[in-house]
């Protein structure tokens, strides 16, 4: 009888224990966002829990479950897989962890360059790079002959020539929907027409001037161009779009392309849609995009024994040369051994264009949220781009003195 | 019942009361006049993927300092309630002072986030709550009316409406008014405009909501008068028959007069409800076009990275004193009742 039952505990551990993953206690709990390249990474650390308790949760709605989850002492989550933007709040909260001795113990494989390093203490370890870029209808534009876009006023006046030639009514699609997506894309053309958001070395917002008014109009023009309901349109709604073919120009995340190039849909638009960078706005040299990475943090209210399961797993996926070949066609890894292909090819173009990453500023969240609800009117035509402006940074003003950031 | 029979009848219910939902209005109030501290930032080297730049953290240290003194935060007394994100006292003596006529002044006003969101929750609640009662009320007299045999299965099909959990309506509707969806795409053809949009056009959006709000409401008004309408004695109705009455004249002095209390019970629930309107907002996507007190609060928890806890708590305090207000004349006329029946 306990033969049997060593032999079946064999069977069931013995073949997803890994040479280097041998955790022999703790408990893991992941909270991360929802889409392929996410899940890729967090199976690969899955194999490596040894004999830990492993969960996760996998929710789009992740921002709202995070700090409050985390605040909590136990913490629901012992790690965090965050990005850019989402990590600032757990810092501002001090919700995470150094991981510094943990990467000298156990971070052999990570790279250098995969390190968030802030004010000296290793913070997360990023994975993945992502953006937006442009996607383009090969067959359209050739019909038409009309060159690959570069810049966003190439954008207008293809998908005006587009509307023009009877082929599509809305050419254009980006994640327009009002709130987050709809701030996100202001950021782009803001930080495309080379502005800065907070006046240097202070949280006063800097938004109300020439560039501000310049990315309105262009999102305007953008808007005019896209399917009327844009503003409840979100990333999801858009590829929905495009792959039913009312669509030839879209901005979109890179890493939305492994599903827009897969099997599924009608596979005449699969085989002409075709990526390529970010395009520049306003005669910028840098590109209306942000850059973004995405990696793991870990939560400070939990114990230094699940902390350190919860890396061992973690850091086992950010190193893993199999996994970054295996889905090569993912996502943009950071992970040593990753050989771009022809879907990373617009966060590589960013890259060499020099995009800015989105800015990791603690009141940056407060800006976004104020873009995202106060430029709407514009858009339909209620209010002037100034009117808009002057109501963003007032919307701004006060839930930064609420914050006490001014 | 004697009053101390009541008493002990009711303690249950009032101790859960006090603990469930008084305790925590008390909470949300305290809240309401706190702000978070001031931030205590310094500059740091962040580096990450793309490079290294000097930019400004929270103090973690200085700031957890502080917030053991003072966990609740910074007073801040009536300092949410006016700020411009609420009641912006402030903006409005502004706008007076320098806007030239009354037109202008008002469309300052209804730009700023709370009353933008006040005057759609008001007039969500002026559309539906009546449209609600008067539509339950036909649907009951007519079901009234039917055969029995066929009253099952007919009074299953109207109430479907409240079953379907709000959200799953409205987005069910959401697709079908879509510019691609069956309502969206014949109205398009039927106006001849291809670039109409039900979603994009604040006024339509509005209009959309409403309906959906009477749609999703009428079956609660119609099932509690239906209840009443069982109660009804028959024989003034037969007297007032033999007399030669209408139908619309028995309706008029017999059965309204017969249940108008259960009226003003519908009337108080439907303008609770629909003070509090937020699911349809969410269900459309509507965030753009069509605000209400319950978004605006749901806003300031979730949607910012940052959780706005003060501001929330404000707009909360201020929703339940702008229900208790909506409800003030009925309460009142009810109390009155109460008293000259006894």
């Amino acid at each position: 009888m306990r033969k049997i039952l060593v032999t079946l505990l064999f069977l069931l551990f013995g073949t997803s224990a890994f040479a280097d993953c041998n955790i022999k206690s703790g408990s893991i709990n992941i909270l991360a966002n929802d889409f392929p390249a996410l899940r890729t990474f967090v199976e690969t650390s899955k194999k490596c829990k040894g004999s830990a308790d492993f969960k996760v949760t996998h929710s789009s709605e992740h921002n709202k479950i995070a700090v409050p989850a985390l605040t909590a002492n136990p913490s629901e989550f012992s790690a965090r897989i965050a990005a850019n933007s989402s990590i600032v709040p757990l810092m501002n909260q001090d919700l995470i962890r150094p991981l510094d001795d943990l990467v000298k113990k156990y971070g052999k494989g990570i790279q250098d360059s995969q390190l968030i390093t802030i004010d000296g203490k290793v913070m997360a370890v990023a994975f993945m790079a992502n953006t937006q870029h442009l996607y383009y209808r090969e067959d359209v534009l050739k019909d038409l002959g009309i060159a690959i876009p570069k810049t966003y006023e190439e954008v207008v006046a293809a998908s005006e020539k587009i509307r023009a030639s009877g082929k599509m009514q809305y050419p254009y699609a980006a994640a327009y929907k009002a709130g987050w997506n709809l701030a996100e894309e202001f950021v782009n053309m803001f930080i495309g027409h080379g502005g800065e958001f907070f006046k240097s070395g202070s949280a006063q917002p800097n938004i109300n001037n020439a560039k501000g008014v310049a990315t309105l109009n262009m999102l305007k023009k953008l808007s005019e161009l896209s399917n009327p309901d844009y503003l409840t349109h979100d990333s999801e709604a858009i590829k929905v779009e495009w792959e039913s073919g009312n669509v030839a120009l879209m901005t979109l995340w890179a890493s939305r392309s492994g599903t827009l190039l897969d099997d599924e849909g009608d596979p005449n638009i699969t085989k002409a849609t075709k990526l390529t960078g970010p395009a520049t706005v306003g005669g910028g040299n840098i590109p209306a995009a942000t850059l973004w990475w995405d990696g793991f943090t870990l939560a400070k209210n939990r114990s230094d024994a699940d902390a350190e399961a919860t890396f061992r797993a973690l850091a086992h996926a950010a190193s893993n040369k199999k996994m970054v070949a295996d889905a090569a066609d993912q996502a943009v890894w950071l992970v040593e051994g990753f050989v771009p292909g022809p879907k990373s090819i617009g966060v590589i173009e960013a890259v060499k264009m020099g995009a800015k990453p989105y800015p990791m500023l603690p009141q940056m969240g407060l800006m976004h949220g104020a873009l995202g609800s106060e430029i709407v009117e514009f858009l339909q035509g209620k209010e002037s781009a100034e009117q808009a402006l002057k109501d963003v940074e007032a919307a701004y003003i006060s839930k930064a003195k609420e914050q006490g950031f001014l | 019942m004697p009053n101390k029979t009541f008493f002990w009848f009711f303690l249950p219910t009032g101790l859960a009361m006090i603990l469930f939902i008084g305790l925590p209005i008390i909470s949300t109030g305290i809240q309401s006049f706190y702000a978070q501290h001031d931030q205590v930032v310094k500059e740091v080297k962040k580096c990450d993927p793309f490079g290294c730049t000097v930019s400004i953290v929270v103090d973690n240290e200085e700031t957890s300092k502080i917030r053991e003194a003072k966990p609740l935060g910074k007073f801040n007394g009536f300092g949410t309630y006016t700020d411009r994100n609420h009641l912006a006292v402030d903006e409005i003596k502004k706008f007076w002072n320098e806007t030239e006529s009354f037109g202008a002044f008002v469309d300052q006003v209804t730009n700023l986030p709370f009353y933008k969101a006040l005057i759609f929750t008001l007039t969500y609640c002026l559309f539906v709550t009546p449209n609600v009662l008067l539509l339950g009320f036909i649907i009951a007299l007519s079901l009234n009316a039917v055969a029995r045999k066929i009253r099952g299965p007919l009074i299953f099909g109207t109430i479907l409406p409240m079953i379907v959990t709000p959200l799953v309506g409205s987005l069910v509707l959401f697709w079908m008014i879509d510019s691609q969806g069956i309502i969206g795409a014949n109205i398009q053809n039927l106006m001849n405009d291809p670039y109409l949009s039900l979603k994009s056009s604040k006024t339509l959006t509005w209009i959309t909501i409403i309906i959906y709000g009477i749609w999703h409401h009428s079956p609660f008004a119609f099932v509690v008068f239906y209840a009443a309408l069982q109660t009804v004695p028959q024989e003034p109705i037969e007297a007032a028959i033999i007399d030669g009455a209408s139908r619309f004249q028995r309706i008029k002095h017999i059965v309204l007069p017969h249940i108008y209390p259960v009226v003003t019970f519908v009337a108080l629930i439907s303008l609770m409800d629909n003070f509090r309107v937020f699911e349809p907002i969410i269900g459309f996507s509507a965030e753009g076009s069509a605000q209400s007190l319950s978004w605006l609060i749901y806003d300031n928890l979730v949607n910012e990275e940052v959780i706005l806890f003060g501001s929330a708590a404000a707009t909360s305090m201020m929703t339940i004193i702008g229900i208790a207000i909506l409800l003030a004349p009925v309460l009142i006329r009810t109390w009155k009742e109460f008293k000259t029946a006894r």
